[in-house]
């Protein structure tokens, strides 16, 4: 049962251990501001709980062990809200989670691709739109002019759904 | 034997997150660094209280914890506001109708 004991608590401040090295590393190496911010999540709830727990299981149960189990509920609860608060001030002060990012070159190649056949489809989209536009003109023409206007629109509307 | 290598992640962890706080484009950056290290000093006092024999040290861990949580938001918010008061730094422009 000792054996055991110890066995657990050495094997989740391993884990935890673990935790807390990838999450460091992840905060000294991905490029964003928001994905530093996912980074410091796994620190604060995986290596916390884990080394908590390997600390209470050499323990047992005792004041000291309640003690530890406060801190450790504590940070689990506190750590996700002030990450989720630096989120958020971050995000209402201009940072945007979506940053252009350099791609690898046959992503680019693709990217160009469908750039190109976009616009082929704009050129033919406002083309379909001065068909649409003359027709409606010629419509109008022959109501009275107070209803040029709407039904400019509608069929503006048409066209582009 | 579990308890030093935890303790010596720690201060890796520590480190790596002090190189983010000295690189950091931003201020959320280095605010976020800063975050992790004090989370990381609150396992560390817990730690080494258990290595050197004395677990009583889990209670200056509680106190780091509370004044961690506390001092991010004083932060984060002087970064929003501009002001750590009532009304964020910013002079009361009408007056307050009581409420509750």
């Amino acid at each position: 049962m000792e054996m055991l004991l110890s066995w657990l608590s050495g094997i989740s401040l391993l884990l935890g251990t673990a935790a807390l090295i990838v999450g460091a590393l992840g905060l000294v190496r991905l490029p964003n501001l928001f994905s530093r911010i996912h980074a410091v999540g796994m620190m604060d709830t995986a290596g916390v709980a884990f080394i908590t727990l390997g600390m209470l299981i050499h323990e047992g149960f005792s004041l000291i062990s309640v003690k530890l189990a406060v801190v450790g509920v504590f940070l689990f609860f506190t750590s996700p809200i002030a990450t989720h608060a630096v989120a958020q001030v971050a995000h209402r002060s201009g940072f945007s989670p979506v940053t252009p990012v350099k791609e690898p070159r046959r992503a680019q190649k693709a990217a160009k691709k469908s750039a190109k056949k976009a616009a082929a489809k704009k050129v033919a989209k406002k083309v379909a739109k001065k068909v649409a536009k003359k027709a409606a003109a010629g419509t109008a023409a022959g109501k009275k002019t107070s209803t040029k206007k709407t039904v400019g629109k509608k069929t503006a509307g048409k066209t582009r759904a | 034997m579990m308890m030093v290598v935890a303790f010596a992640g720690c201060g890796v962890a520590m480190v790596l997150a002090l190189v983010r706080a000295a690189k950091g484009p931003t201020p959320f950056d280095r605010l976020l660094a800063v975050n992790a290290i004090g989370t990381l000093v609150i396992l560390g006092i817990a730690l080494h209280g258990f290595i050197m024999g004395r677990p009583e040290f889990v209670d200056i861990s509680i106190l780091y914890a509370v004044i961690n949580f506390i001092g991010t938001f004083a932060i984060l918010k002087l970064f929003s506001t501009g002001g750590l008061g009532d009304r964020g730094g910013k002079a009361r422009v009408t007056p307050e109708t009581d409420e509750g």
